[in-house]
């Protein structure tokens, strides 16, 4: 019997031939993901770690992204813990405020490779799943225990099966693929398991692939995995990871899946998530017209460039309504610089959007962009659970980057494609 | 003894349980637990006592991996947690945290107001009422870390050993 991506990775990864989900096997990850939250991992542990050093320093990532800059004295507290504990542990892989948020360093650094193993202090880790890399996210005493011994267990998951097939059609993009597939699955339809993905996906972009994977958490997955084509290997080399660097490995033709879904992609059309669940989902159609206060456009989800690009499209010689605030927030300062490059920023700006610090700020309702009781935002963000942007009284919906355009131009929740439409007429 | 019930919600996320906001300004025991369960049961955080059992429905925990919910339920002694599922981060904090975990639906839709519950999570046995139900008990390597007081307590053994 063959093996799905999750079992022949963990096989691999504990030296063994054969592995069976639900079997507990001992690994030692390829890399520990931590942000803000190290100064917290670090507080656990500090007389062991004097005691027994960090075991692996060079495997410890750091990106400084949560709540940067700081925003308040306990804030900056936090932040000097985790640069002292750096400098006496000799952490080499640690970036400080303004570089990115964690997720899409990882990746732009090339730490995230095909065939590797990360985990990180965060759930959203299971984002490097779109270049083959089997990533989840762990608790705090997990990580601290990570950086003492450099070992930790997993559980081998049973998996889910999706195979694709056609590509999206203009104005509908990843995000609304993945929302749909929530919507279906159900926010723990994919609770422990593996989420591999199958058939064309190749007619998926780097970036699409990453906001699938980014989100396969909120379907309760442990990890969400594309195989690794000529696309993902040129994107790797154009990040300087050749080929040499990694071993990437895909599941078995006879592999075992619990369940099996097919999607078409030709027929997905723009969705939203509604408050406070991923999983209640519903069409734009169905939601249109209900009134924003505030838009968000980035985060790890939908940050890249592309996303950015695609908004712009939309708001290029418009103005975001009067009674709608646009939030900026590009996923790492390389991404900032392609679109201060392109042009993409002056056409935002111009829009009247205010650009965020490249970080987390107001996706999880720490720093900057808070609700008000009453209000509702309408975000490329992963969660919209209740309280998230620091407003339990608030309400989140979550959209695409060309839906979130749209609708910042309307004042309202917008179809994508009918702006197109309105422009030919 | 109280039963604190969820039952009928699923889905409680960490979110709910402590929100982000507080995140990265709170993570002792003391900053935790006045915001405990804020935006879910602001009941909650003033009237839990040790001893006392939280019932909720599928896929509690879900979210964030931030770990101020099971540190907070661990330290104001909550007993149990007994769900029909769990989400998994939430799931391996609890482990590491020696926090117990029980998952049992049935257990969840036998349990009226006022039902007597007793359980022992060795034998992976719940009894509502007198009715009783079976829970999958732990594989061996994770009840060592349970029994050991949590991850970190057992980390500090097996680097002890390690080094003499
Ligand atoms: S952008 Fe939001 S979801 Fe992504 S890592 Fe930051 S807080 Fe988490």
């Amino acid at each position: 019997m063959g093996m799905t991506f999750a079992e022949k990775l963990l096989a691999r990864k504990a030296s063994l031939d054969h592995v069976v989900p639900g079997q507990i096997v001992f690994v030692e990850p390829d890399y520990l993901l931590s942000h803000d939250n190290t100064s917290a991992i670090v507080g656990k542990v500090v007389d062991l770690l004097d005691q027994y050093g960090v075991a692996n320093p060079d495997r410890h990532i750091i990106v400084l992204d949560h709540v940067v800059p700081a925003a308040s004295e306990k804030h900056a507290k936090g932040h000097k813990v985790i640069r002292e504990y750096v400098k006496k542990f000799g952490i080499r892989h640690f970036y400080d405020v303004g570089r990115g948020i964690c997720h899409q360093v990882v990746l732009e650094e090339g730490f995230a490779t095909p065939g590797s193993l990360i985990v990180g202090s965060d759930s959203h880790t299971c984002s490097y799943g779109a270049v083959g890399c089997f990533a989840t996210g762990i608790d705090r005493t997990e990580a601290a225990a990570l950086l003492l011994t450099g070992k930790t267990w997993f559980k081998v998951p049973s998996s889910i099966k999706i195979t694709v097939t056609g590509s999206l059609p203009k104005h509908v993009s990843a995000k609304d693929f993945i929302l749909q597939i929530i919507a279906d699955l159900g926010a723990d339809g994919a609770g422990y398991k593996s989420v591999e993905f199958h058939g064309e996906t190749h007619n998926l972009s780097l970036d699409d692939r990453i906001t699938i994977a980014n989100m396969g958490i909120e379907m309760g997955a442990k990890a969400a995995v594309f195989p690794v084509d000529e696309l993902a290997e040129e994107y790797l080399l154009q990040i300087g990871v050749t080929p040499d660097r990694y071993d990437s490995l895909w599941a078995d033709e006879d592999a075992s899946y619990e369940r099996a879904f097919h999607y078409e992609l030709n027929s997905i059309q723009p969705r939203i998530a509604k408050p406070h669940a991923v999983d209640n989902g519903a069409r734009v159609d169905d939601v249109a017209g209900l009134k924003i206060d505030q838009c968000l456009l980035g985060t790890c989800t939908n940050g890249r460039v592309r996303d950015f690009h695609e908004a712009a499209e939309i708001l290029k010689g418009k103005h975001v309504h009067p009674d709608v605030r646009l939030l900026l927030l590009p996923a790492s300062n390389a991404i900032l610089n392609t679109l201060i490059q392109d042009g993409t920023l002056q056409i935002l700006i111009a829009a009247g959007s205010v650009l965020l610090p490249t970080g987390c700020g107001p996706c999880l309702g720490a720093h900057q962009g808070a609700l008000a009781p009453g209000e509702r935002c309408l975000s490329t963000s992963n969660r919209n659970f209740k309280g998230r942007m620091g407003c339990a009284e608030s309400e989140i919906y979550l959209a695409s980057p060309a839906t979130i355009a749209a609708s910042a131009v309307k004042g309202c929740i917008s179809d994508p494609r009918n702006i197109e439409m309105e422009a030919k007429q | 003894m109280k039963v604190w019930f969820y039952g009928d919600l699923d889905g409680i996320n960490t979110d709910m349980l402590f929100p982000g906001k507080y995140t990265y300004t709170c993570s002792t025991a003391e900053e935790i637990l006045p915001h405990l369960l804020e935006d879910l049961d602001s009941q909650f955080a003033s009237n839990v006592q040790s001893g006392d059992l939280i019932f909720a429905g599928s896929n509690f925990g879900c979210g964030s991996s931030r770990e101020q919910p099971v540190l907070g339920l661990k330290a104001v002694g909550v007993e149990a947690v007994v769900a029909k599922s769990f989400a998994r981060i939430f799931y391996r904090a609890a482990v590491n945290q020696g926090l117990i975990l029980i998952e049992c639906p049935k257990a969840v839709e036998a349990y009226k107001d006022g039902s007597r519950v007793e359980f022992d999570p060795n034998s992976g046995t719940i009894s509502v009422d007198g009715s009783v139900f079976t829970f999958p008990t732990l594989p061996p390597e994770i009840i060592a870390i349970r029994d050991a007081g949590g991850l970190l307590a057992y980390t500090d053994a097996v680097l002890k050993r390690k080094k003499d």
